[in-house]
């Protein structure tokens, strides 16, 4: 069966195959790599006298995570925190609820070719457009304020939860639906039956884990006018208040982690 | 050889894995270790090249106390243990032929092995061992795509590459098909006659052990229940190894396929 | 239970028991309240003036974006040049951050559970709750505008998220491959290069490439804070309201994600 015999290999040196077969197409690859990395890195320009002035800025702000300072901002911290938590809730609640019947149309299994093809796009737009863009936009449009960013997350949530959804549904499992189905239920019935208890526990874990997103998203629409604590930030930087910054960015790790400990527990739940 | 001396192993939780086990084997016997799970077989293979802690006690190889070495001495001491585990333990994502030359990793340095510039003469040995388990042609394939018993032999040549004087063998075939368990098995033990290496076979098929090896351990427990030739293993032995059961069964089913298998032959 | 007897004695079948259903409905009221409560907090701080006149606005806006700008993708070249290496430069230099802290962040590698493990997990917790348009404008307050401060934005945004599905790939690894070159003799770090890594190598691919798809995003809006890349260009064409330049440069981000996307679905097909 094998035509190398062990004479044929006795004294040759040996090496590990390669990864990429040709040789031109790995060498190429390679030159290629070294090209671009070289080129982009000399593209980069230092500032190295504004950088070394920087330093000094850096370390204090650095140091400024040692005396976070809560208080002289307090109210504007307090009110950014309240809206960012605002826009995240309802958000998360809105794009859940349109989540849903967008992610059912772009499950190929179970919706017709014209809505399957719209909801997929409606998705794909989502997902392209960075939520800071989107904020811009709806900024210009609506005006200042909370609502453009609910807008913006709502908008963001829809493509991450229906696009997953629309997977999970892709995958489960075709006996129980067909079950379902051969009892002669209706299609609601058949979706509250056959589909529903195979795809909530994911379900609900993505939410949960959207929540988190939103959360951390919900700190920088501010940057742009959308409300929430990213304008108070902000702010902070302008003005070189590095102790105000490290107090926020300290809430807003200790949220994210709440947020992260609290979803591990009700995905474990729920699973 | 090898001579282990009131090896005692218990496990944080409590357990008594072994209970001061006393052990000499000369140089190129094969012995199987039998007994029920949990007895500690497994532990006291892992305990003789130290992937387990023992507790206390010594296992003494070529005059070397393994059990009071220092990383640096331990290092030296495995390369003369060959180690063959049930599940191959093969890494699966590097080549059949990165397999046996880990076998080397002990002799090697740092940069050597990462850069995989073995010496000529390793290569040549590897390439050698192949040819001997029969898998030259698949020296460049990677090692997930090769079957259960081709993936065995690859485990094997990888430890014998390593130059040992002693095979620590957990187990060779229990995830293989009957045919493919024995042909390993045997292939084990010719190779050990080849090159005179005593081994510890770490079997739960008690008459595929009685087909190839001298001598049979049985232990139970954590304790040597039994030591002595195969002819020896009356039903009365594997009930006290073992517990009740009708061993005759056993017993004659190894003559009768011993019988087939030299009619195959 | 979920089978109760009502007043004539029938068995009468509930999916939930009664406190379980008070519960629920509870919830559920919750939810609803806390929804409301929020929704007329939003409203407040809305000039909803605005918002009934936000189809008009919409409409002139996208009146006067269309068509794009075209000839101006001529200024645009240097900008989209600069983007792609802060994604892919910050992707690399994020990396090379990460593996270290992965390999001490992972249980099975590191080498101490009390002092390290925590020291690398808090690394990855800060780093990733982070948004990279935060770190950006952290940067460019401390070393100053430029694409520097973009790309080490996105790569101390990217420490933590690559850090840990990497840390998540070290402990799910098979065990009893590390035993096995352990017992030949091999040295720590031998067992490292032959046991660990070749296990991690498809998870660490698919990271890198995910990751740079991600960054490619991300790094077309550093410029809105001064930190480089296409977003500065967006940025002042907002500024004096030129609406063909941002539609321009809107179809210039669409293309690039969609291209990002393609190129790391094409890499991951090679490598898994």
């Amino acid at each position: 069966m094998s035509d190398v015999t062990l004479d044929m290999r006795l004294g040759k040196p040996w090496k590990k195959p390669h990864f990429i077969k040709n040789p031109v197409t790995r060498w190429g690859l390679i030159i290629g790599a070294l090209v671009y990395i070289s080129f982009a890195t000399g593209s980069l320009e230092v500032n190295w006298s504004r950088v070394s002035e920087g330093l000094v800025r850096g370390w204090n702000f650095i140091a400024a995570f040692a005396t976070p300072d809560f208080v002289s901002r307090g109210t504007d911290i307090r009110d950014g925190l309240i809206e960012s938590v605002i826009m995240t809730i309802t958000s998360t609640i809105v794009g859940i609820a349109i989540s849903i019947p967008i992610g059912l149309g772009a499950a190929r299994n179970i919706a017709p070719l014209p809505v399957y093809l719209v909801c997929r796009g409606i998705i794909a737009l989502s997902r392209a457009l960075n939520e800071i863009i989107v904020a811009i936009l709806m900024v210009a449009i609506f005006g200042f304020g909370p609502l453009a960013g609910f807008i913006t997350l709502s908008f963001a949530t829809i493509g991450f939860l229906a696009k997953l959804m629309a997977e999970d549904i892709e995958d489960m499992s075709r006996v129980q639906a067909e079950a379902i189905k051969s009892t002669g239920a209706t299609w609601t019935q058949w979706i509250n039956y056959g589909v529903q208890p195979q795809v909530m526990p994911r379900l609900v874990g993505l939410s949960m884990y959207r929540l988190d997103i939103n959360f951390r998203e919900s700190a920088v629409l501010g940057l742009v006018g959308a409300g929430g604590i990213g304008a108070t930030l902000n702010t902070a930087f302008d003005r070189y208040e590095f102790d105000t910054a490290a107090a926020i960015l300290l809430i807003i790790i200790a949220t994210v982690m709440v947020l992260e400990y609290l979803s591990g527990v009700i995905r474990k739940k729920v699973q | 050889m090898l001579k282990i001396d009131k090896l005692t192993k218990r496990y944080p939780t409590g357990d008594l894995a072994l209970n001061a086990v006393e052990l000499e084997i000369p140089k190129g016997q094969v012995v199987a270790l039998i007994g029920p799970s949990g007895a500690g077989k497994s532990t006291l293979i892992r305990c003789i090249n130290r992937l387990v802690q023992p507790t206390s006690g010594q296992a003494i190889l070529n005059g070397v106390n393994i059990t009071a070495l220092g990383s640096g001495a331990l290092r030296s001491a495995r390369r003369k243990m060959g180690m063959i585990f049930q599940e191959y333990a093969l890494v699966e994502r590097l080549t059949v032929m990165e397999n046996v030359l880990s076998g080397r990793l002990g002799y090697v340095g740092f940069w050597r092995s990462f850069l995989r510039k073995y010496s000529q003469e390793d290569i040549d040995e590897a390439f050698r061992l192949l040819d001997r388990v029969g898998l030259l042609a698949m020296a460049d394939k990677r090692a997930d795509e090769l079957s259960g018993g081709q993936r065995q032999r690859v485990g094997i040549a990888r430890a014998l590459i390593q130059n040992p004087d002693l095979l620590l063998v957990d187990e060779p075939t229990a995830s293989l098909d009957p045919k493919t368990s024995r042909q390993i098995m045997r292939l084990i033990c010719e190779l050990c006659a080849e090159r005179e290496l005593a081994a510890i076979i770490n079997i739960h098929d008690v008459a595929l052990a009685k087909m190839f090896v001298q001598r049979v351990i049985g232990l139970k427990l954590g304790e040597l229940q039994f030591d002595g030739s195969p002819d020896q293993l009356t039903p009365e032995v594997l009930t006290r190894i073992y517990g009740e059961e009708d061993w005759e069964a056993t017993i004659e089913k190894v003559d009768d396929e011993e019988a087939e298998d030299e009619a195959v032959l | 239970m979920p089978v109760s007897e009502n007043s004539k004695g029938q068995k009468v079948w509930q999916l939930h028991t009664r406190n379980e259903s008070l519960i629920r409905w509870f919830a559920y009221l919750l939810t609803v309240a806390a929804f409301m409560w929020c929704w007329a907090k939003i409203s407040e701080s809305t000039t909803w003036y605005f918002v009934w006149d936000a189809p008009r606005i919409a409409a002139d806006i996208g009146g006067r974006a269309l068509p794009p700008k075209w000839e101006y993708i001529n200024e645009l070249w240097v900008p989209i040049w600069d983007t792609l290496n802060i994604a892919t430069l910050g992707t690399i230099l994020a990396l090379m951050m990460a593996v270290p802290v992965a390999f001490l962040a992972a249980s099975n590698t590191t080498p101490s559970k009390v002092f390290v493990r925590p020291v690398a997990l808090m690394i990855i917790v800060s780093t990733r709750s982070i948004n990279s348009l935060i770190w950006a404008l952290l940067l460019v307050s401390i070393i100053g505008p430029g694409v520097v401060a973009g790309l080490l934005a996105i790569s101390i945004r990217s420490i933590g998220f690559c850090a840990k599905l990497l840390y998540e790939a070290i402990e799910e690894i098979d065990q009893k491959q590390i035993e096995a070159i352990t017992a030949t003799g091999a040295s720590r770090w031998q067992v490292m290069l032959y046991g660990i890594v070749p296990q991690i190598l498809p998870a660490f691919a698919g990271i890198s490439v995910f990751r740079w798809d991600i960054n490619i995003r991300e790094s077309t809006v550093l410029g809105l804070v001064g930190a480089g890349g296409i977003g500065l260009q967006l940025q002042s064409s907002l500024n004096v309201l030129a609406w063909p330049q941002v539609a321009l440069i809107l179809v210039v981000i669409l293309v690039a994600v969609v291209v990002g996307e393609w190129v790391s679905a094409k890499v991951r097909g090679a490598i898994i």
